[in-house]
């Protein structure tokens, strides 16, 4: 069979279009980025302005002036740039604090133990039954190492706890302990009992209108006056109460935020199916309140492990007052900036990993939804 | 079909009620939530009562009487910093006031300034340009994740390492920088702050009565009136006729260096300067990430549709975009500000005199630890409940208005 001609039109030979423009030149690129009107032009030239001013001088005194290693204050005060010297010389008391010089190692151990295990704990295919088991032999761990008195460890005080160990237990504490009390206090404002809710309400709102170093001021003074005759709560326990009560309140905030967000028909089919308060919760609404709301309980992590900061102006020895001690040395004390610059990037790298891991977890759950 | 089919079905009588029996009731849901919350108030009445009396003991013990009658004592104290009169005779409940008007004066100011820069870096993380968007995301991962402690014993730091009045880093020979802080020229007057302060608010509602006969011109005839300068004019010349019928006068005090130290001009304190820094770069950060994600929330159909009727790139942010992000952004940002208000009870660790710090030393010299403890913080939660009330106000006024 013959082909059958459809169009009617007559077939002619219009000239060949040129190309479209190439996007990917570099000239475009850095027209399209950097000068695409005269504003963006002017902003440009300001901000190299500054970057020339600082960047050069910034340098020049951090890395090309500098003296990285010494024993001898002298040389630093010789050299016209910073004084990392600093760093090498008082790293034991700014990491360790008040913690015994000889135990040193369990300090160290225990900081490896926390972030090891935290880093262990980011990859999710590893998320199940037996990483909870691991949290708890390493608590366990952890205490026998700062306390001692167990496989001939010498005994330690928590007076004599300090430095990144001190900061590190502090905040594991604080979340460990913050957020299942958060889940309770959030269930609890939710409840329909009148008390209950108002109590819950009470404590949360109370909570959130305090200044976080006047709950642990109170928690310092107040709390030896209400305690029986007898009876003494060391310091250490008492700041991580007031932490983690603090934490309690603000999870609670979030944790409510994620109970809200589930329709009231999983409520009603939990109900439908006969389950009764507890059984409704722990298996169908909080698995995915938690998924809802890892993201700004990420937040609330974060802040809390800046908010260990504050234990010092109670007298613990965190690594911020520490660090504060450690520069009292009248040798040493004129560089105290770079000491305060070496605490400054070691909570920088610790809090920009949690957030940046934050942000993979939330698009990670974003996913599936 | 029957008729009987259609006719309305017959109520079926209630259940019966249950046997009056303990286990009967123990089944029924409200007897069961009444016995629960009698169980937790009294738990909680109970351990109240206990650690108070615990304490009652304790003071009793020691000899400490309670009440608020030593706010009335003399302190026996100074005050480095202070917006009014206070010396080593005057009383604790006026140290209070002290302390809570410096605490207010730095929040203030902090808010001020983080809100400026906070708006800034937001748009500037916008940017179409590169280069500015990448320094105000820097901005924002550097301050964000660190703590606010650590930035703020680090800018005190800083600036105690300044160089002596002497060296002073000066600004075009007006304003000075040094270990004793920031000096800045200053009007001097024997002017009432009172007189001043009711012609500015009476320039303002004239402004306003001004911009709305404007509006309701342009709504009657269509024709624009360009009312700034009328504005300006109202606010700034109502202070400066009054000055002139009161007869005040004025000077300008540029600070002048004398001996070791300047003279003149107004000084900011080390504390206050280390204080506002650290509060208010890190606060900005976070107000920086509120305006960006509150300006993302607004569809790209109202930009377009703001282009298509002729409205400029300026008309477009002022009448279509910030309107409605600013809905989006005031929760957050009044959780932001009651944060600043609470955290300048930092200020106790670089000794600026806030309520945090004025209050330890109250307890100490006084020994009247609960009772201070207790009206430090309801000063505190008084402060955090004003801001979220009137923030919930103007809230109120700016969501959408629909049904």
């Amino acid at each position: 069979m013959a082909p059958v001609c459809i169009s009617s039109a007559k077939p002619t030979h219009a000239p060949a279009r040129p190309p479209p423009r190439r996007t990917d030149s570099w000239s475009r690129w850095l027209r399209h980025n950097f000068f695409q009107n005269a504003g963006s032009a002017l902003m440009t030239a300001l901000a190299l302005w500054a970057l020339f001013v600082t960047i050069p001088r910034l340098v020049r005194w951090a890395f090309v002036n500098a003296v990285w290693y010494t024993q001898n204050a002298a040389d630093c005060h010789a050299a016209a740039g910073a004084c990392w010297a600093i760093v090498p010389e008082k790293y034991r008391v700014m990491l360790f604090g008040t913690f015994p010089y000889e135990e040193h190692w369990r300090g160290v151990l225990v900081i490896v133990i926390v972030l090891g295990l935290s880093a262990i704990s980011t990859i999710r295919r590893l998320w199940s039954y037996w990483l909870c088991v691991a949290w708890l032999v390493a608590t366990a761990a952890v205490f026998a190492l700062l306390l001692g008195g167990v496989f001939g460890l010498r005994p330690i005080g928590t007076h004599e706890w300090g430095g990144l160990p001190l900061t590190l237990v502090m905040f594991v504490g604080t979340v460990v302990g913050g957020i299942p009390a958060g889940i309770l206090l959030a269930l609890g404002r939710r409840s329909k009992m009148p008390a209950i809710s108002a109590l819950c309400v009470g404590f949360i709102e109370i909570v959130r209108g305090l200044p976080l170093v006047t709950v642990l001021f109170m928690a310092s003074l107040m709390f030896p006056l209400f305690m029986p005759e007898g009876v003494t709560i060391d310091k250490f326990l008492r700041a991580q109460i007031a932490m983690t009560l603090f934490f309690a309140a603000y999870a609670a905030e979030v944790i409510r935020g994620g109970l809200q967000a589930i329709p009231r028909g999983q409520y009603e089919a939990a109900d439908t199916v006969g389950l009764n308060y507890w059984q409704k919760m722990t298996r169908i609404i909080l698995p995915q309140v938690m998924r809802i709301v890892l993201p700004s309980m990420m937040n609330e992590i974060i802040r809390a492990f800046k908010n260990t900061t504050f234990v010092g102006i109670i007298g613990l020895f965190d690594v911020l007052r520490a660090t504060s001690t450690a520069i009292q040395d009248p040798v040493w004390v004129r560089y105290s900036i770079e000491a305060y610059l070496f605490i400054f990037i070691l909570y920088f790298v610790l809090c920009f990993a949690m957030s940046k891991y934050s942000e993979r977890v939330e698009r990670d759950l974003a996913v599936g939804r | 079909m029957t008729d009987q089919s259609l006719a309305a079905p017959r109520r079926r009588p209630p259940p019966p009620r249950p046997p009056l029996s303990l286990s009967g009731a123990w089944n029924n849901v409200a007897v069961r939530g009444w016995v629960y919350q009698a169980a937790v108030v009294i738990g909680v009445l109970g351990t109240g009562a206990f650690l108070i009396g615990n304490a009652q003991d304790a003071l009793s013990k020691q000899g400490i009487s309670t009440g608020f009658g030593f706010l009335t004592q003399i302190g026996g104290f100074d005050i480095g910093e202070k917006l009014i009169a206070f010396g080593s005779n005057d009383t604790f409940l006026r140290a209070y006031a002290v302390a809570v008007l410096n605490t207010l004066k730095v929040a203030v100011a902090s808010v001020v300034l983080s809100t400026v820069i906070g708006v800034l870096v937001g748009v500037g993380r916008l940017s179409s340009n590169l280069l500015i968007r990448r320094l105000a995301s820097i901005y924002v991962e550097v301050f964000r994740n660190t703590p606010q402690l650590v930035q703020l014993i680090f800018w005190y730091t800083l600036i105690t390492a300044l160089p002596r009045p002497r060296e002073a880093i000066s600004v075009g020979g007006v304003a000075f920088l040094s270990n004793r802080g920031l000096l800045l020229p200053w009007i001097d007057t024997d002017a009432s702050l009172l007189t001043i302060g009711l012609a500015f608010a009476a320039g303002c509602i004239g402004a306003w009565a001004v911009s709305r006969w404007a509006d309701a011109r342009r709504r009657a005839s269509g024709v624009r009136h360009s009312i700034f300068g009328w504005q300006l004019a109202l606010v700034a010349g109502a202070p400066l006729v009054a000055s002139v019928i009161t007869g005040a006068s004025y000077s300008f005090s540029v600070p002048v260096l004398r001996g070791f130290n300047f003279r003149g001009g107004v000084a900011l304190s080390p504390e206050f300067l280390a204080l506002l820094l650290g509060l208010s770069l890190y606060i900005a950060a976070f107000i920086a990430e509120i305006v960006r994600s509150g300006i993302q929330s607004i569809g790209r159909g109202q930009i377009e549709a703001a282009r298509t009727i002729g409205l400029g790139r300026f008309d477009t942010y002022r009448r279509v975009i910030f309107p409605q992000a600013l809905r989006v952004m005031i929760p957050p940002a009044a959780g932001q500000y009651v944060s600043v208000v609470k955290n300048s009870s930092l200020g106790v660790a670089i000794g600026y005199p806030e309520l945090f710090s004025v209050n330890n030393t109250i307890v100490t010299l006084s020994g009247h630890t609960v009772e201070a403890i207790a009206i430090m913080m309801s000063i505190y939660l008084a402060i955090s409940f004003v801001i979220a009330a009137l923030m919930n106000l103007y809230n109120h006024f700016v969501q959408i208005k629909d049904r």
